[in-house]
């Protein structure tokens, strides 16, 4: 593997995981909210 | 995977098992576990996502301190066996990376926890991360032998910010609490500083042992030893736990101080030889874990 396949393996790793961050946050702020609803926020 | 050829590995984009390493997991573990006691211990809990959003910005805020920790570090991380092959030192990863993620992960766990929880939890987060960087790390750390007794605050706050992220106050059991890690704190790391010496040393670290000796640092463990086990059985007596606390904390504390002993009276000064302080710091991460969730355990049987 050469540097630049490194790279890009990296980028395409890093980008995936911020993917699945990022969904995995709005979940996580849609149960806060309706949490928060919950108790008369 | 194949053997590769990288000419300059911190040019290329940082591995996210390095930014994972950056974190310091294995702290991260001890951190989340005490303020998820304090959470459970609080009079009142609040829903279960915010109570689980309240333990992540706490995780979140000891990863940023970690990242920051070896942002500032890096130099000095070279110089140490123990902590070599860190990202920053064995060159995997930029210093500005780092910094970025650091100051990005503390940033997004003090607004996460204002948003989910309170803005007093948010604030003794903010606190705490600020003060583990610019007062521990940046201030006190390169210039002090007492470093770890005053930056031990830093690693106090989990269960206080979790308690508070419950029920929106301050009250004496979490401050108890507080000093419990506070005081808890000098003589775990000086346990691990003496055996690990040579490295701090090295690194021109002014760690007790180094600064002191050997002899004076193991007085200083069994003198810090006594106020910490007097903080921790308090509870039970100022009637803020019940009696599995309390008789729990009585037996972990009083072995606590019966293992200062072996390291009081050890005239070693070579890491082979130093069986007792290698037990009581192993003994210590214990204690702590034991002591919180006998304060859980008695609070839901107390229910």
């Amino acid at each position: 593997m050469n540097h630049e396949d490194e790279v890009v393996r990296r980028q395409r790793d890093r980008s995936r995981i911020m993917a699945w961050l990022l969904a995995a946050f709005v979940v996580l702020l849609f149960f806060i909210t309706i949490a928060k609803i919950g108790i008369n926020w | 995977m194949p053997a590769m050829e990288i000419p300059n590995a911190a040019a290329l984009p940082a591995d996210w098992r390095d930014l994972l390493a950056l974190t310091k997991p294995r702290v991260m573990s001890l951190v989340v576990f005490t303020g998820l006691c304090g959470l459970l211990a609080a009079p009142e809990l609040p829903p279960a996502v915010l109570g689980f959003t309240a333990i992540l910005c706490i995780a979140l805020g000891a990863g940023a301190c970690g990242a920051l920790n070896q942002w500032y570090e890096a130099d000095l991380d070279a110089k140490m066996r123990r902590t070599a092959k860190r990202p920053l030192p064995a060159g995997r990863m930029d210093r500005q990376t780092a910094l970025h993620f650091g100051v990005g992960l503390g940033a997004f766990s003090v607004i996460l926890m204002g948003l989910a929880a309170n803005w007093l939890a948010a604030g003794l987060l903010a606190v705490s991360i600020l003060f583990y960087v610019f007062v521990y790390t940046i201030w006190l750390k390169p210039r002090t032998a007492q470093n770890i007794v005053i930056g031990g605050a830093a690693g106090a706050f989990p269960p206080l910010i979790g308690w508070v992220a419950a029920t929106g106050q301050i009250a004496p059991l979490p401050l108890l609490l507080f000093a419990i890690i506070f005081l808890w704190t000098p003589p775990h790391f000086w346990a691990l500083s003496l055996f690990v010496r040579s490295d701090y040393a090295a690194a021109g670290i002014p760690m007790l042992p180094v600064v002191a000796g050997v002899q004076n640092t193991r007085r200083q463990i069994f003198i810090y030893s006594l106020p910490m086990a007097a903080v921790a059985v308090a509870p039970w007596p100022l009637g803020l736990t019940g009696p599995i606390y309390g008789l729990a904390a009585c037996a972990l504390s009083a072995a606590f101080v019966v293992l200062t002993l072996p390291v009081l009276s050890n005239r070693a000064s070579e890491p082979s030889r130093m069986a007792p302080e290698k037990r009581l710091f192993a003994y210590s991460v214990f204690y702590l874990f034991a002591l919180f969730t006998a304060l859980v355990v008695d609070r839901w049987i107390a229910l």
